[in-house]
């Protein structure tokens, strides 16, 4: 398995998926 | 002085400075932003595709002015960013993502804070130097340059990937919580 860095659909996916875990954070952190 | 007032709808001098520094971080993150997926999206996907005879025009044209913009708007977005911050008074619970507050806009601004701060690092300490050698400003030896231009793709493509978080960071801090 490559990079998912090298394309910019791996890039874009990998930014939602933070985007998830970041919301997540953000609501253990709030509780 | 007073039509200034009245003409801005100033009601409150500080509360306006602090309204001026919001805006300047907004200009400054919307051409930082802009530049990098203009990187990301338009010219690193294009230019394999370009006539051979053109491709010179991207390092010798291009790129020294857009990096010009793109280094000074990621280093105006940090400052009046963290200016603003300190301004409304959160800046403290904000670096700490929330943990000493319990807050959810705290962590939700200081989560997105961080991410504007690695991402302005990768821009001064990794981009910016490996591309002043890839373009020609600093002397690099041809041998030397494919690592260089391997850490700067991947810093800029990690900057791509950390504005998506970001942004959702920072427009929900002003928004949901």
């Amino acid at each position: 398995m490559g990079n998912p860095l090298d394309s910019l659909s791996g890039t874009i996916i990998c930014g939602l998926i933070l985007t998830v875990v970041m919301v997540v954070i953000v609501n253990v952190i709030a509780t | 002085m007073e039509i200034i007032i009245k003409v801005f709808g100033i009601t409150d001098v500080m509360e306006y400075v602090t309204f001026i520094a919001r805006w300047l971080h907004v200009l400054c993150g919307v051409m930082w932003v802009g530049l990098l997926w203009y990187f990301n999206f338009v010219q690193t996907p294009t230019v394999p595709t370009m006539p051979d005879e053109l491709k010179p025009a991207i390092p010798k044209h291009i790129m020294p002015v857009a990096l010009f913009y793109f280094r000074w708007a990621a280093l105006g977005t940090l400052i009046f960013g963290l200016l603003l911050a300190w301004m409304k008074g959160y800046i403290g619970d904000a670096l700490a993502i929330g943990l000493t507050s319990g807050a959810a806009r705290d962590a939700s601004i200081g989560i997105g804070m961080w991410l504007g701060i690695i991402m302005a690092f990768n821009v001064w300490f990794i981009i910016w130097p490996n591309q002043q050698k890839l373009i020609g400003l600093v002397e690099c030896a041809a041998e030397d340059k494919p690592p260089l231009a391997r850490a700067a793709a991947l810093a800029s493509r990690t900057n791509t990937m950390l504005s998506i978080p970001m942004l959702y960071a920072m427009v929900s801090a002003q928004n949901l919580y």
